[in-house]
């Protein structure tokens, strides 16, 4: 660009690159931000490369938790371990959307004689959400196939999932819900007045914009649910974090763990990207424009 | 321009990563914390974490036949035996021991430890002694199969026997390491937080058989689970692993020399296998499985 950025004192109005004094000032500020955040960021990075190592235990938590050894040793494993983790959560979740749709429209039914209904979808929602996933996946994992079932109907797979959908669609449910009574209630009201039911307002008319609507929270569960589907090594199987806990013991050493965070991020970091550009297209699409 | 902080920030933190990854060979130098030191003579010189008084740990919840109710102030259990034992040697009795505890992991980690020693079965391993350090053993045991009645694995008399059989065992420990490594089954065993949970899995016939040392094996067999027996061990001379039992201390914790001459003392003068006559079923008898 233009190299003899003269000083504003200088220009009485544009100079040869035709820039307005203020697109000059604008310009500078913009260079002065960079290079301070630059350096501010260079002098806190600095401090903790040069300060963490200067602790009494640094080499001992560096042997443990930043070995290149065990990583490439470990990692492996971790990987196809990983595989399970997302079986896991491609059979889980769609149960699990479903699931809380349902529910949601339970607790949103308005027939008096479907009260019982409602009821059984508040209490659910209650229970399933108060108690810990962890707990709901030890009494559950634990506990039904402790009733004698036979294989393959005693499968840790199958009530670890169980108990996943149970958990989860407690949470999904209230986000449906908010999703629903978010739609005005005009909307219904117009709906019905062109004659349509109760049953097809919310159908056509109600749920298509709830629905977009919590995409957004939804993916939020979802990420949290990917990470929760580790839970289920508690009942036996051998996923990534129990795997990583098994090396992590063998070799005494804890960077398997760091391993298998690595692998978690790389996978909730592109569905996070994803929902972005989902929710950038869809507001594209409705033709809001975006205030900045 | 936002766009741009973060970017600064986001290589400036790549660094950091590379920086804590990177070299693992250049200070392999304050790594010296003079394990000769360990060597030094017993003499007065053995520090515990809190003068006068000796910190012992053992797991959360302890089982028997190892500790007796849970209770190892009682001194009844083979490990509360031996650490009464081994206490009482340094001089230190009645009140003067404490007792804390531990998960079994937890134990297995790098930095300082708030007890003297901790001993739940640890097996001596070399990748733990870069971590923590160990006594003399105070018990060897061989690996032992429990199994239901009528499991797929009854009646084994070699590991061919065992290829199909579902296992389970504690994650983390020698146990499980044996299954995948010396037994290979075909389908991959499950692990558990602890044998509370490989004995759960045991009874509700999701695994047909659980790896546990022989002491365990037999108190499981005898006393927690009906129906079950032992259906055999895998001594060294089969070509097994024995496992020798060590307490577990801090590593390169000048302590170390000290228990092992009082841990030498108890070995010579007949306690220690008093105490595992004592507090251990006979194992005589039990069948021995040939390995490969």
């Amino acid at each position: 660009m233009n190299a003899t950025v003269p000083g504003m004192s200088d220009l009485p109005g544009t100079d040869a690159s035709g820039l307005t004094r203020r697109q000059i000032f604008e310009r500078r500020q913009r260079r002065r931000s960079i290079v301070v955040a630059a350096l501010s960021t260079t002098v806190v990075i600095a401090a903790i490369v040069i300060l963490v190592p200067m602790t009494p235990g640094w080499y001992r938590v560096r042997r443990s938790f930043f070995n290149g050894e065990t990583f490439a040793e470990t990692f492996p494993r971790l990987l196809d371990a990983f595989v399970l983790d997302l079986k896991i959560f491609a059979w889980c979740a769609p149960f699990i959307l479903l699931w809380g749709l349902l529910l949601a429209l339970a607790r949103g039914v308005r027939t008096p004689a479907l009260f019982p209904l409602r009821l059984f979808a508040t209490a659910y929602t209650d229970v399933f959400r108060g108690v810990p996933v962890i707990l709901t996946i030890l009494l559950v994992g634990f506990g039904v196939p402790g009733l004698g079932l036979s294989r393959p109907w005693n499968s840790p797979y199958l009530w670890g999932s169980v108990a996943l959908v149970l958990a989860y669609s407690a949470y999904v449910a209230e986000v449906f819900r908010a999703g629903i009574e978010s739609v005005h209630e005009s909307q219904r009201a117009a709906a019905r007045s062109l004659g349509l039911s109760s049953g097809r307002t919310m159908r056509h008319v109600v749920l298509p914009q709830a629905i977009r609507r919590v995409v957004p929270p939804l993916m939020n569960d979802m990420v949290s649910l990917q990470k929760d589907v580790a839970l289920i090594s508690l009942i036996g199987p051998i996923e990534v974090l129990r795997q990583a806990g098994i090396d992590k013991s063998k070799f005494a050493n804890f960077t398997p763990y760091l391993g298998a965070a690595l692998l978690f991020i790389l996978l909730t970091i592109p569905e996070t990207r994803l929902v972005d550009h989902l929710q950038n297209r869809q507001r594209r699409r409705t033709g809001a424009t975006a205030i900045r | 321009m936002n766009r741009r902080l973060s970017l600064v920030a986001a290589l400036a933190a790549g660094a950091l990563v590379l920086a804590a990854c990177g070299g693992d060979d250049e200070d392999t130098a304050p790594a010296t914390e003079a394990p000769a030191a360990t060597e030094a003579p017993a003499g007065d010189d053995c520090p515990t974490i809190t003068e006068g008084k000796i910190t012992i740990a053992t797991g959360n919840p302890a089982y028997s036949p190892w500790v007796e109710n849970d209770a190892p102030e009682s001194g009844e259990g083979f490990e509360a035996a031996v650490a009464l034992a081994v206490a009482e040697e340094l001089g230190y009795t009645g009140e003067n021991v404490v007792w804390v505890r531990t998960t079994f992991d937890e134990a297995i980690q790098p930095g300082a430890k708030n007890f003297d020693f901790n001993l739940q079965q640890y097996s001596i391993t070399t990748e733990r002694a870069e971590i923590v350090s160990f006594s003399d053993p105070y018990y060897s045991s061989n690996q032992a199969i429990v199994a239901l009645a009528g499991s797929a694995a009854e009646g084994a008399t070699s590991v061919a026997d065992l290829v199909d059989v579902k296992f389970g065992a504690q994650a983390g420990t020698t146990s499980l390491d044996f299954i995948n490594e010396v037994i290979q089954p075909t389908t991959e065993p499950f692990a558990y937080d602890d044998n509370a949970g490989a004995k759960a899995a045991l009874e509700a016939a999701q695994v047909d058989a659980i790896v546990v040392d022989l002491p365990t094996a037999l108190y499981i067999s005898a006393v927690e689970i009906e129906g079950s027996s032992v259906i055999g061990q895998f001594p060294a001379t089969a070509g097994g692993t024995t496992d020798d039992f060590g307490l577990l201390f801090e590593k390169d914790n000048p302590l170390v020399a000290c228990v092992n001459t009082a841990l030498a003392t108890l070995r010579d003068g007949g306690q220690l296998d008093a105490f595992a006559q004592q507090w251990l079923s006979d194992n005589a008898g039990v069948p021995v499985i040939a390995v490969g």
